[in-house]
């Protein structure tokens, strides 16, 4: 799918659909926009008009509960009318409805849409198809691409550890269902991230993956030794028909993030998560709660992220 | 037009706000220039309060032409808001906006007792009801002109004209 219908005629950002081809230009605006949203998040009044007067419709359909909410927490700080849509998945579910939705929605003036979609390509295919006054925003889509995941991983990685330029970044786990890992992947790697290493079994992880710009490890011994930062992804029940793997029981043993583990990693390491977590599965307890772990700033940080992508998107 | 001595136009500042102002006042820079300007009083004026940085982007009324631009800075208010009797300042005084759109945000931080507006350099063309307390110096330049406060490495001001790249916003 090609980056270029994200960039307008005048270079600037139309839509956020994938983290791929992205330019790094663009990528740091949006970080060191979130992180003035940051400062007002943090005052008596949380809200800024940038987006007074904008109708912002939240289209998922797929369930979600945190991404959902922070986008619409987001809209609301920068004074925007939200409208969330969850709208049930049928298997008929063909791009000519979801081409018919959109259509109605634009007819009662929608200025952007925000979308969560179980097929890959969603969230494209709607913004090839409207006009261009209208901004998308993909909130993952199938396997393929979550950017706003992955920009809020990078502000976060930002936040604690400064430059990308000197970083171990390991990511662990489903690597292969995972549109976090992926959209993370280019990221990391177009912010100069030298050493991106992916940890996962073999039945889990993409074929060529190595193509991407990573070094693949498929034990955590060697492959947490000396990073900076371990981001750990959900093992996708949901997104698994076949027998990938033994049991979430041998999954824990091999790949769950222990304190253990973890001691491979640098003493300052931090622990990511994208959530929703299944601890005892890919994280232990002791982890998630511990020192090391932002997974809860994480979140945070994902809100002033998404008022940064939605107000760079609608002033373009 | 030869533009009028920036490092004068801070100590005539300074001394305007010394006579009038106590010491429990605290100073808001709005980027970029209005931050310098409001550092260096800071240190003339000795006050003990913090000052407060604001970039009025997010408050802006051309958001909707311009969009929001790259390299926005983190508005830092380390005050009371509340009851705080405030010297709002900037370098160049012009159409009045970026006062309206500083105002704005201010109040987004708490209600304060009262807010004086001070600016180095007033160039007149007012398009709102916004009048400064305290002026370095009045200046009539030509509408294509932009007066820019510069910094040298040695913490020196000066004022220059540029063409401007957009008619007044």
């Amino acid at each position: 799918m090609s980056a270029d219908l994200q960039i307008n005629t005048a270079g600037k950002l139309q839509h956020l659909l994938t983290t791929e081809g992205l330019p790094s230009e663009i990528l740091l605006q949006i970080l060191d926009t979130a992180r003035s949203f940051v400062s007002v998040t943090e005052r008596e009044v949380k809200k800024v008009p940038l987006l007074r007067g904008k109708a912002i419709f939240n289209l998922f359909f797929e369930p979600s509960t945190r991404t959902r909410t922070t986008f619409e927490i987001a809209a609301k700080r920068l004074s925007a009318d939200v409208v969330n849509l969850n709208i049930a998945t049928s298997s008929q579910t063909k791009g000519e409805t979801l081409l018919d939705t959109v259509a109605n929605l634009t007819a009662m003036h929608a200025d952007m849409f925000i979308v969560r979609h179980s097929e890959s390509g969603a969230a494209h295919l709607i913004a090839r198809n409207v006009g261009p006054d209208i901004h998308v925003i993909n909130a993952g889509d199938g396997r393929h691409a979550h950017p706003t995941q992955a920009l809020l991983d990078m502000f976060t990685i930002r936040h604690y550890k400064g430059e990308f330029k000197e970083l171990r970044v390991a990511i662990v786990g489903d690597i292969l269902h995972s549109r976090v890992a992926r959209s993370e992947i280019h990221a990391l790697t177009t912010l100069g991230v030298p050493e991106v290493r992916v940890i996962g079994p073999r039945t889990l992880l993409p074929r060529q993956v190595q193509n991407l710009g990573v070094q693949v490890f498929h034990d955590m011994e060697t492959g947490l030794r000396d990073v900076d930062v371990v981001m750990m992804l959900r093992l996708q029940h949901e997104r698994m028909n076949g027998a990938l793997l033994p049991s979430a029981g041998e999954f824990f043993k091999s790949y769950g993030l222990t304190p253990e583990k973890l001691a491979r990693a640098k003493p300052d390491a931090i622990v990511m998560h994208p959530g929703p977590m299944n601890r005892g599965v890919e994280i232990d307890s002791a982890v998630a709660d511990g020192r090391q772990s932002v997974i809860l700033p994480q979140v945070t940080f994902g809100i002033a992220v998404r008022m940064a992508v939605m107000g760079i998107l609608a002033g373009n | 037009m030869t533009l009028p001595d920036a490092e004068q136009l801070v100590d005539r500042l300074a001394e305007q706000i010394r006579r009038e102002a106590t010491a429990s006042v605290a100073l808001v820079g709005i980027y970029t220039g209005g931050v310098w300007i409001a550092e260096r009083l800071h240190r003339a004026l000795g006050l003990s309060t913090p000052i407060g940085t604001i970039d009025i982007a997010f408050y802006r009324d051309d958001y909707k032409k311009t969009g929001l631009r790259a390299g926005v800075k983190p508005s830092d208010i380390p005050f009371r808001v509340e009851n705080a009797d405030i010297i709002l300042v900037d370098d160049v005084l012009y159409t009045g906006r970026t006062i309206r759109a500083a105002l704005n945000e201010i109040f987004d931080y708490g209600r304060p007792t009262s807010i004086r507006l001070a600016a180095l350099v007033d160039r007149g063309g007012r398009q709102l009801p916004i009048c400064p307390q305290f002026v370095g110096a009045t200046v009539e330049v030509d509408l294509d002109r932009t007066i820019e406060l510069r910094r040298d490495e040695g913490g020196r001001f000066s004022l220059a004209l540029t063409p401007a790249s957009a008619p007044p916003p």
